[in-house]
């Protein structure tokens, strides 16, 4: 078996290299850290089973909400516009398209949320297309986000590294980085090409399909712009592509939560991942990936059932924050401190009733191992 | 030339399930469909040798649990991202309640 040392002054040896096809990937692959075997809460087979059970319901239902108030919105927009009143009602269809769309996205790609594959299919084509994320390439992406949870120089989404890039994080709440990068990929890979790191993770035959949609996605922003220019209105690009802007906030304020300020090269999701109770509006939006701890242990239960997951094993993870404040109070200073002190992470206590973090993961002089509190 | 090795009770898989099954260094996963038929597959998905005994299974198709990539599970077809390359079958026979599969 394979000894990780995770000792500070082993990493302080190795600077932090989230290039995936940099040394501390290559690092993660020799010693086993990618690719590992992850701690699971022990869940009897029949109960795991009937989590996994897959419905058409709950998607059916919440995507048709979901749309439903999108046309809505913009209709109303749309019929109010150029006044003022048009504000508000563009605000809520922005949330709806360039927030509502991540965990469609995320939901639809893990095929979990309908049972019915070609629904799966079909709104994950939908969201990936709102929120700019090439469905195959960001298919691939997700798996290693799976298989190597913030794994530095392995996961392809750890959004945010270490030090913190704070202001990189302001200007994604109105998603200018996520969208600059996304019309580079696109641009790029409607010209023939794909990145060093795409070739990384996408396997060769699926790689024409990057290509293909792209340059389908291409034809629509260019018949919007086009649009938009024959009019000589902005309205179709509030409509289409303006919205994953001025809506992308929520997603970005939830999405930050899932790991932020937690430990990396670790292979135990209690650590690394973190639960937040929120809101229903929230819950909807975000389609229950607040039980993100929860998700990562058991990706295949869909976000319906997450509730259920969590009851059932609540008393082996880390105290859920009670709400999305609280997540930042927790978070927010952690970044802080990682400005001056790279290894610092939030160590979070498990519950007496859990089963004890696997020490060698995060006892290092900055951190000192977790107690039960 | 066959092997046929006995794998497991008839009434040790549940309708529309799976067990893990090892023998000497070798790991496979035996399947009961929901029409009572039994078959037999690699244990490990082909995408990142995760044990496929802790999926899913529906109608023909088993589902990883790691990234959710399918097979069916009769022919070992790869059916859904980020599976793309085929599980090995193994020939299998139900005798006195129990099941059996050719190894060879
Ligand atoms: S390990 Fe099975 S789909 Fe990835």
């Amino acid at each position: 078996m394979t000894v990780l040392d995770f000792s500070e002054p082993a990493r302080a040896a190795r600077k932090r290299d989230y290039e995936l096809t940099g040394t501390a990937g290559r690092h993660a692959v020799e010693t086993g850290l990618a690719s590992a075997e992850w701690y699971h809460t022990d869940v009897p087979r029949k109960e795991m089973k009937a989590l996994m059970q897959r419905s058409d319901g709950a998607a059916i239902r919440d995507t048709a909400v979901w749309l439903g108030a999108m046309a809505v919105f913009a209709t109303g927009a749309v019929l109010l516009w150029p006044s003022a009143w048009a504000i508000p009602l563009f605000l809520a269809y922005g949330v709806l398209y360039g927030s509502a769309t991540d965990s469609r996205w995320h939901e639809c790609g893990h095929g979990t949320a309908f049972k019915t594959r070609w629904m799966n299919d079909a709104v994950y084509q939908i969201a990936s297309f709102m929120i700019m994320r090439n469905p195959v390439t960001w298919r691939w992406s997700h798996a290693r986000h799976h298989t190597d949870t913030i794994i530095v120089g392995r996961d392809p989404e750890i959004s945010v590294m270490r030090p913190p890039d704070l202001a990189r994080l302001v200007l994604n709440v109105f998603g200018i980085v996520d969208v600059w990068h996304a019309v580079i990929d696109m641009a790029r890979n409607a010209g023939g090409r794909l990145s060093a790191a795409e070739r990384d993770f996408i396997p060769p035959q699926e790689q024409p399909k990057v290509i293909r949609i792209a340059r389908i996605w291409v034809a629509i922003y260019a018949a919007t712009g086009a649009t938009a220019i024959a009019t000589g209105s902005i309205l179709p690009l509030l409509l289409i592509g303006g919205p994953r802007l001025y809506g992308a906030w929520h997603h970005v304020m939830t999405g930050l939560l899932q790991h932020g300020g937690l430990a990396e090269d670790v292979t135990d999701h209690r650590l690394n991942s973190r639960t937040v109770l929120m809101n229903p509006v929230s819950r909807f939006i975000y389609w229950n990936m607040n039980y993100h701890v929860e998700h990562h242990m058991f990706p295949m239960v869909p976000y319906h059932a997450l509730p259920r997951l969590h009851a059932l094993i609540g008393h082996d993870l880390p105290a859920p924050n009670p709400s999305i404040l609280d997540g930042y109070r927790e978070m927010l200073p952690a970044f802080l401190r990682q400005l001056r002190h790279e290894d610092y992470f939030i160590k979070r206590a498990l519950p007496p009733t859990a089963r004890p973090y696997r020490a060698e993961f995060h006892a290092t002089p900055a951190n000192p191992p977790a107690t039960a509190e | 030339m066959s092997e046929w090795i006995d794998a497991c009770a008839v009434d040790d898989v549940e309708e529309e399930d799976l067990i893990r099954f090892d023998h000497e260094g070798r790991t496979f996963a035996i399947y009961r469909s929901h029409e009572n038929a039994f078959y037999a597959t690699d244990g490990l998905c082909t995408h990142e040798h995760v044990h496929l005994a802790d999926g899913l299974v529906m109608d023909h198709i088993i589902e990883c649990p790691k990234h959710n990539g399918r097979f069916d599970y009769r022919s070992g077809e790869a059916r859904g991202a980020p599976a793309c390359v085929k599980l090995k079958t193994y020939p299998v026979q139900v005798k006195s309640d129990r099941v059996l599969i050719d190894i060879a």
